[in-house]
């Protein structure tokens, strides 16, 4: 299927590995990527708390790029920007004279946001669009014996309604839905619908890497091998800052984190050099030494 | 009617035990309440169940409890769909399979407060002492008008949804930056203090304002997690009253607090304009040293900057982050980055501000508007009176 694909800014930036393993693993799964390289930054909240009417223009001119592409709908690899973009949509789209006063703005450019794009984040599309049956079935090396913690990201997962999560779409459930389905096996702990802690970080540390630790130490304690996120903002804080969180909790801890699709490119066979894994600060050995001997083992 | 697993967590500090799972079935229809629920255990079968509660109709705000992991009011919540969050975000209850009970529903106390004893908190401790920290009542302009304060429409309405707070700490419960911080101000006292902010009529808003921005556990203490929103039993939704006490301190008051909160919102959306992406590499330096590519030099960003240094370096090792990236960010191409400064002139210089709360608009797409919708249903969106036009008014 053919997405409109907005990366976001931090897979391009600080955390490059996660938009180079999503380019890998895209055609795996039958996904051909249009990339959105005119639209700006999502604001990640900051903005609208600023200026609502900033944030909301800002987005729906990505949104309205998104809608000149011949993509299904439009795809992001953040839960953060899924969250910011969810907000200003929820605006744009309640109100039809608060539309038309954006789309005012955007008409200077020849840009204009039609309301009722369908914008999702990867893990809602491995589900509701591809399918977990169809994924099983791209599996190459299973994550058999891979104990894998689920850390979602507050911005995918609330508010509940705004994100459309209900008993018939789980989203808070998904990512232990795709672990098992690529063979891992999912390790329930206190933190995966919690905050990673990164939009404090400057402003409060301390209280800030407190999460990050907290939860990095509770998934080592259930045994977790790595922890894997759909946002690259949680992955700043757990992975880039794990040292700096294991002193503000006064434990060691060490605990790989890997992007979603770097798990997904693991199970669909792809090598872990490929995607980007020696690129962070805790190096997943567990994790590739793991990938090692099951290829080494179905290669025999 | 079906049967439900009620678990009740009970605790008793006078009687030297741990705390426990106490397991009753209740046969109950799905739409009678998680307290329905509660109460006919207590009455039928162990009267010394502890629970607040008072008026039973989500007016009182008394029987905030945790239900299967979420917290809210146990009068308002059915048992159908209590059960419904088995399994969950934060739950530790599998789903039912249709086999025994129709459902399992396990009550706790609220979090982030002492507990009293079993489903009773300490709300003295923490809930209150908190309210009263942000002088929860109107602070009169001098001199007092002889007859009635005459209040815009508009001035009310946008303050209605904190008003809708029944002080039931749900939130407080909840909240992720009290978990770590306790000494953070919180939400239900922060959505308290929009109340008078937004109150043409209080003579404090500057004061209240810079005091909570300046505290380090004030309104830069909040991390975004949206726990307080889906918390709420009334839809008061007190993570956006924060992040409005945050636009009228730092872009109505010009506050710059010690704790970067104002400096880097402005980097972040200074950033953005001139380069479209976020320039991350920018972002650090100017959030502590101050807005401009100079920032990194100020004393205060080379002390933080220090600090970074290590995970800074460790990031550029590894490949992390590419030189380039570190030293110039990534920006959009010239015609989009031209496009984008357009826009934001435009925005920035309305003389007011364009916002539109959904709790006072409503859906257009509902069926029925929403219910405090009744006064300003279909109405235009709103502008917002920045607080110094307001206040000169």
């Amino acid at each position: 299927m053919k997405v409109a694909y907005w990366p976001g800014c931090v897979s391009r930036g600080f955390t490059p590995e996660l938009h180079g393993s999503m380019a890998k693993v895209a055609p795996l799964l039958g996904i051909e990527l249009i990339q959105l390289d005119r639209g700006a930054c999502c604001g990640a909240g900051v903005i609208a708390e600023h200026s609502q009417e900033l944030a909301d223009t800002l987005n729906a001119r990505t949104f309205a790029l998104a809608q000149q592409t011949d993509g299904e709908l439009m795809m992001n690899i953040c839960s953060t920007c899924q969250g910011a973009q969810s907000e200003c949509q929820e605006r744009l789209d309640a109100n039809s004279d608060y539309r038309a006063k954006i789309n005012e703005t955007l008409a200077d450019e020849g840009l204009h946001y039609e309301k009722g794009l369908t914008n999702k984040n990867l893990l809602w599309l491995l589900v509701e669009e591809i399918g977990l049956d169809t994924l099983r079935s791209k599996v190459r090396r299973p994550l058999t014996g891979l104990k894998v913690g689920p850390f979602y990201g507050c911005y995918i997962i609330r508010p509940v309604h705004r994100l459309g999560i209900d008993s018939e779409h789980p989203r808070d459930r998904y990512m232990q839905m795709v672990i098992e389905a690529l063979g891992g096996t999912v390790i329930d702990y206190a933190g995966v619908h919690k905050c990673c802690g990164f939009p404090i970080i400057t402003m409060n540390k301390q209280a800030s890497l407190k999460m990050a630790g907290r939860h990095i130490g509770d998934a080592l304690d259930a045994d977790a091998d790595c922890l894997v996120v759909p946002c690259p903002l949680c992955h700043l804080n757990l992975d880039l800052q794990q040292p700096g969180a294991a002193k503000v909790v006064g434990r060691e801890l060490g605990l790989p984190v890997l992007h979603l699709p770097q798990l997904l490119g693991l199970a669909l066979g792809l090598d872990p050099k490929d995607l980007g894994m020696s690129k962070h600060v805790v190096r997943p050995t567990s994790v590739i030494d793991w990938s090692a001997s099951v290829v080494a083992g179905a290669a025999a | 009617m079906p049967d439900y697993l009620l678990r009740i967590r009970r605790y008793d500090p006078d009687s030297g035990k741990t705390a426990y799972w106490d397991e009753h079935t209740v046969t109950l229809n799905p739409r009678n309440s998680v307290l329905d629920a509660i109460l006919k255990v207590r009455n039928e079968v162990d009267g010394s169940v502890g629970i607040r509660c008072s008026c039973q109709q989500a007016i009182c705000g008394s029987c905030g409890v945790r239900m299967n992991g979420r917290p809210g009011l146990a009068c308002n919540t059915h048992l159908e769909v209590a059960a419904a969050r088995g399994g969950g975000a934060q739950s530790t209850v599998p789903q039912t399979d249709g086999e025994g009970p129709a459902g399992v529903i396990e009550v706790e106390p609220m979090g982030n407060m002492p507990v009293i004893r079993d489903l009773i908190v300490d709300m003295d401790a923490v809930h209150w002492k908190k309210i009263q920290r942000v002088t929860p009542y109107l602070i009169n302009r001098k001199p007092v008008p002889e007859r009635e304060y005459i209040v815009p429409h508009e001035n009310m309405v946008d303050i209605t949804q904190t008003m809708a707070c029944i002080q039931c700490g749900a939130c407080v419960s909840d909240c992720l930056s009290m978990e770590v911080d306790p000494l953070f101000v919180g939400p239900a006292a922060l959505a308290k203090t929009y109340r008078f902010v937004g109150d043409p009529r209080d003579d404090q808003h500057e004061q209240r304002l810079r005091d909570l921005s300046e505290d380090p556990h004030g309104i830069y203490d909040c991390t975004h997690c949206f726990n307080c929103i889906d918390a709420c039993p009334k839809e008061v939704a007190p993570m956006s009253q924060i992040m409005r006490l945050r636009r009228r301190a730092g872009s109505d008051h010009k506050i710059v607090d010690s704790n970067n909160g104002h400096r880097h919102e402005d980097a972040f959306v200074t950033l953005v304009r001139d380069y479209g992406l976020l320039n991350e590499a920018e972002l650090l330096p100017r959030s502590y040293g101050g807005n401009s590519w100079f920032g990194k030099f100020h004393p205060a960003a080379g002390k933080e900057l220090l600090s970074s240094l290590p995970t800074v370096i460790t990031g550029v090792l590894r490949g992390k982050v590419s030189p380039k990236i570190a030293m110039f960010g990534h920006k959009l191409p010239g015609g989009d980055l031209a496009a984008i400064k357009k826009l934001y002139k435009k925005i920035e210089s309305r003389p007011q501000r364009l916002e539109l709360n959904l709790y006072i608009s409503g859906y257009e797409d509902d069926p029925e508007p929403a219910a405090v919708a009744a006064g300003s249903s279909g109405e235009a969106p709103q502008a917002e009176s920045s607080a110094s036009e307001s206040e000169s008014s």
